[in-house]
C-alpha cells in the first residue's frame, strides 16, 4: 500500500514532499460496481493540501462515481478513502461537511424554492449546532448562530457578485448563475477540500476563462484543495497542479498536467471516445 | 429571508389579527365562541401538519391519529387520574411527540405516495383501536369519555370565554414557535430536505434525524390541538377521530397554502365553516337532496383551488405584489 501511494504521488508538482505528511485526500484501491458495470476499479491517488487536482476522463469513466464515494453517497466495494488521515468510512453522509469536504453537482442541485441567500445559508448549516428546541424557543444560542450564518452567507453573496439575485428563488435563475450560487454554497462551510463536478459545463469561452481564474483565486485566497472534474481540457491543464486521468474506472495517468497530456494512454482514451 | 418592509408588514398584520382574536370573546358569545375556539384548535393542528408536509415534504393522511392521542390523553389524564387540564395537555402532547417521532422512522423508508398510504392506514385504524374492548376501562369504548369544563380563574370570565382564551394562548405561542423554526436554520434544513435530500445531506443536514424530529413536532402540534378540542367539546369518542378528520387537515393546509404559516388560519376557517355553508346551501334544494352538501362542498373546494392554486396565502402574496408594483409583469 505504501509503495502504491508513493507511486501514485510520483510525478506531481512537488515530489520532495512526503505524501503522508501533506496528503489531504488519499484514495486507496477504491472499487465500485453497479451490477455488471465496474465504475471504479482499484483507483488510488492522493491530493495534497491546497492543491488543485484535475480529474479527467471520457464520459462514463467514473469521475462522478468517485465524487459520490467521497461524499459517502456510495459505499465502495473495496478500498478506502482517507481525509486528513481519517477513513471516511467511519463517518455518515451528513458528517462529511463538518470534516471540511464540500461539493457541487454535475446537474446543479440547488434548493429550487429557496432564495439564493437561503441556499448559501444551508451551505453553512454545519457551522452551527442548535436544534429544534433552541430554534423554536428562540434561545440566545440560536440567535447568535443565525447571525453568524447570515454574515457568512452575505459575505459569499458579495464575493460572488450575487447581490442582485440574493432574494430570488434559485429555481428561477439562469443556469450559469445557478452554478455560481452552488459554488458559493459549497464554500460556505470553509471546506478544506472542494469537489467541483464540471463547473464549466454550459459556459461560453470567455466564461470558461473567467472560471479558470476564479478557481485559482479561490484556492489562493483560502488554501482549499480542489478536485476538479472537467471536460474542458484547456481549463484543467491551465489551473491544475496535478491531473488524474480515468478510463473505464481505472487510473491511466497521474502526474503534472504536461505529463498527463502527453501520456499515450490518455491520448488514446480521448481519441477512442471521440471516434 | 425577507426585506425589512415586508417583515414590518407581516408583523403589523399579525398584531392586528391577534388584537381581533383577543377582542372576539368579549364581542361574541355562545356558539360563535365555541366556533372561534374550534378555528384556533384546527389552526394549531394545521400548523403542525404544514411543518411536516408543506415544509418538509412528508405527506400525512393520518394526523387525526395524533389529534386523537392528544384528545384521549387529556381526557384520560383529567378524568381518570385527576390531573389538571393545564398539565394534562402538555403531557398528552409530549406523548404525541414520542409517537410521532417513532412513526417517523418507518416513514423514512416510505417516500411520497407510500407514506401517504401508511399514514392513511393509521387514520383508518384509529377509531377502531379507540373503541377496542380491551381498553374500555380508560377509553370508555364506543361511549367515549366525558370531560368536566374547566372554570375561569377568579370567576372573571365565563367558561366559554376562558376556553377560547386558552386556545388563543396556545395558538399564539405555537405560531410563534413554528415561525421561529420555519424562518431559521431548522426551517431551511427542512425545506432543503424536501427540495434536494442528497444535496442537503452533503451540506451536513442529518436528514433522518430532522425528518423524524419534524414528524414528532408535527404530532405534538396535533396533540395540543386534540387536547384542547377534548376540553372545548367536553367529550371524546372514537367517531370524532376518523378518516374525515385527517383528510380535513390535509384540505386545510392546501387551501391555506402549503409551507405558509399564516395560511393555516384560512385553512382552519375553511374546514370549520365551509361544510356548514354547504349544508345551508343544500337546504334550498329541498329534502330530496340528501347527497347535496357533499357535492356542494366538493364544488366549492374545486373552485377555490382553481382560483387560488397556491392556496389563500399564495393568492394574498400575489395580490400584495400586484399592489406594491402596479403594472409590473409577474414572471
Ligand atoms: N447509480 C448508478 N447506478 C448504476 N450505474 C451507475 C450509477 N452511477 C454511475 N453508474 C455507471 O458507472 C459508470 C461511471 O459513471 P459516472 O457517472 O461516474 O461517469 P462520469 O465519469 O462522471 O461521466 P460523465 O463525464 O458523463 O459525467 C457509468 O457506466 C455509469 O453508467
Ligand atoms: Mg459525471
Amino acid at each position: 500500500m505504501f509503495m502504491e501511494l508513493a507511486e501514485a504521488k510520483a510525478g506531481t508538482a512537488d515530489q520532495s514532499v512526503d505524501p503522508h505528511v501533506s496528503a489531504l485526500l488519499a484514495v486507496e484501491g477504491v472499487t465500485m460496481r453497479f451490477g455488471g458495470v465496474t465504475a471504479l476499479e482499484d483507483v488510488s491517488f492522493v491530493v495534497a493540501k491546497g492543491a488543485i487536482c484535475g480529474l479527467i476522463g471520457p464520459n462514463g469513466a467514473g469521475k462522478t462515481t468517485l465524487f459520490n464515494c467521497i461524499s459517502r453517497l456510495y459505499v465502495p466495494h473495496a478500498g478506502a478513502i482517507r481525509f486528513d488521515g481519517n477513513p471516511l468510512a467511519s463517518f455518515a453522509r451528513h458528517e462529511i461537511a463538518s470534516l471540511g469536504i464540500a461539493r457541487t453537482f454535475q446537474n446543479v442541485a440547488l434548493f429550487a424554492t429557496m432564495t439564493t441567500r437561503d441556499n448559501v445559508r444551508v451551505g453553512a448549516h454545519a457551522l452551527a449546532r442548535g436544534g429544534f428546541l433552541s430554534s423554536a424557543l428562540a434561545f440566545p444560542l440560536a440567535g447568535r448562530e443565525e447571525l453568524r450564518v447570515a454574515e457568512r452567507a452575505d459575505a459569499l453573496i458579495e464575493e460572488f457578485g450575487l447581490n442582485g439575485v440574493a432574494d430570488r428563488p434559485a429555481g428561477e435563475l439562469p443556469f450559469g448563475v445557478r452554478k455560481r450560487v452552488e459554488l458559493a454554497r459549497a464554500l460556505a462551510i470553509r471546506p478544506k477540500l472542494l469537489l467541483l463536478d464540471e463547473p464549466a459545463a454550459g459556459l461560453n469561452h470567455e466564461e470558461v476563462d473567467a472560471l479558470g481564474a476564479e478557481i485559482r483565486a479561490i484556492r489562493d485566497r483560502r488554501g482549499v484543495a480542489i478536485l476538479l472534474v472537467e471536460h474542458h481540457m484547456n481549463l484543467v491543464m491551465r489551473v491544475s497542479d496535478q491531473v488524474v486521468a480515468l478510463d473505464f474506472g481505472r487510473v491511466i495517468a497521474n502526474g503534472s498536467p504536461e505529463a498527463v497530456r502527453a501520456n499515450p494512454d490518455v491520448v488514446r482514451a480521448y481519441l477512442g471516445s471521440a471516434g | 429571508m425577507m426585506s425589512g418592509s415586508s417583515g414590518r408588514q407581516r408583523r403589523g398584520v399579525t398584531l392586528a389579527v391577534l388584537a381581533c382574536a383577543i377582542a372576539f370573546p368579549f364581542l361574541a358569545s355562545g356558539y360563535h365562541l365555541y366556533q372561534g375556539a374550534q378555528v384556533l384548535i384546527l389552526a394549531i393542528a394545521l400548523l403542525g401538519l404544514n411543518l411536516l408536509t408543506g415544509f418538509n415534504g412528508q405527506i400525512s393522511l393520518g394526523h387525526g391519529a395524533f389529534f386523537a392521542i392528544g384528545g384521549y390523553g387529556a381526557a384520560i389524564l383529567t378524568e381518570k387520574f385527576g390531573v389538571a387540564y393545564w398539565a394534562a395537555i402538555p403531557i398528552a402532547s409530549l406523548v404525541c411527540f414520542g409517537a410521532g417521532f417513532l412513526f417517523g422512522f418507518p416513514a423514512l423508508r416510505f417516500g411520497g405516495l407510500y407514506l401517504a398510504l401508511a399514514t392513511f392506514a393509521l387514520a383508518v385504524a384509529t377509531p377502531q383501536i379507540l373503541s377496542y374492548k380491551g381498553f374500555d376501562a380508560w377509553t370508555g369504548g364506543s361511549q367515549g369519555v366525558l370531560l368536566a369544563k374547566p372554570h375561569a380563574p377568579f370567576g372573571l370570565l365565563t367558561a366559554d370565554q376562558w376556553i377560547y382564551l386558552v386556545c388563543l394562548f396556545c395558538a399564539a405561542v405555537l405560531y410563534w414557535a413554528a415561525r421561529n423554526l420555519a424562518t431559521g436554520r431548522i426551517g431551511r434544513a427542512l425545506i432543503a430536505i424536501r427540495d434536494q435530500p442528497i444535496a442537503a445531506e452533503t451540506m451536513g443536514v442529518n436528514a433522518a434525524l430532522y425528518k423524524t424530529t419534524c414528524f414528532g413536532v408535527s404530532a405534538l402540534y396535533a396533540g395540543v390541538a386534540g387536547g384542547l378540542s377534548a376540553i372545548a367539546v367536553g367529550f371524546v369518542s372514537p367517531e370524532s377521530f376518523g378518516l374525515s378528520l385527517s383528510l380535513s387537515f390535509l384540505v386545510g393546509i392546501v387551501v391555506g397554502g402549503l409551507a405558509s404559516l399564516g395560511g393555516v388560519l384560512f385553512g382552519a376557517l375553511f374546514i370549520e365553516f365551509v361544510p356548514n355553508l354547504a349544508d345551508q346551501l343544500s337546504v334550498n334544494f329541498g329534502e330530496s337532496a340528501k347527497a347535496l352538501p357533499g357535492a356542494i362542498y366538493g364544488l366549492l373546494l374545486i373552485l377555490i383551488m382553481a382560483a387560488m392554486p397556491t392556496g389563500v396565502a399564495g393568492a394574498l402574496r400575489f395580490a400584495a405584489r400586484l399592489a406594491a408594483a402596479p403594472g409590473a409583469r409577474s414572471s
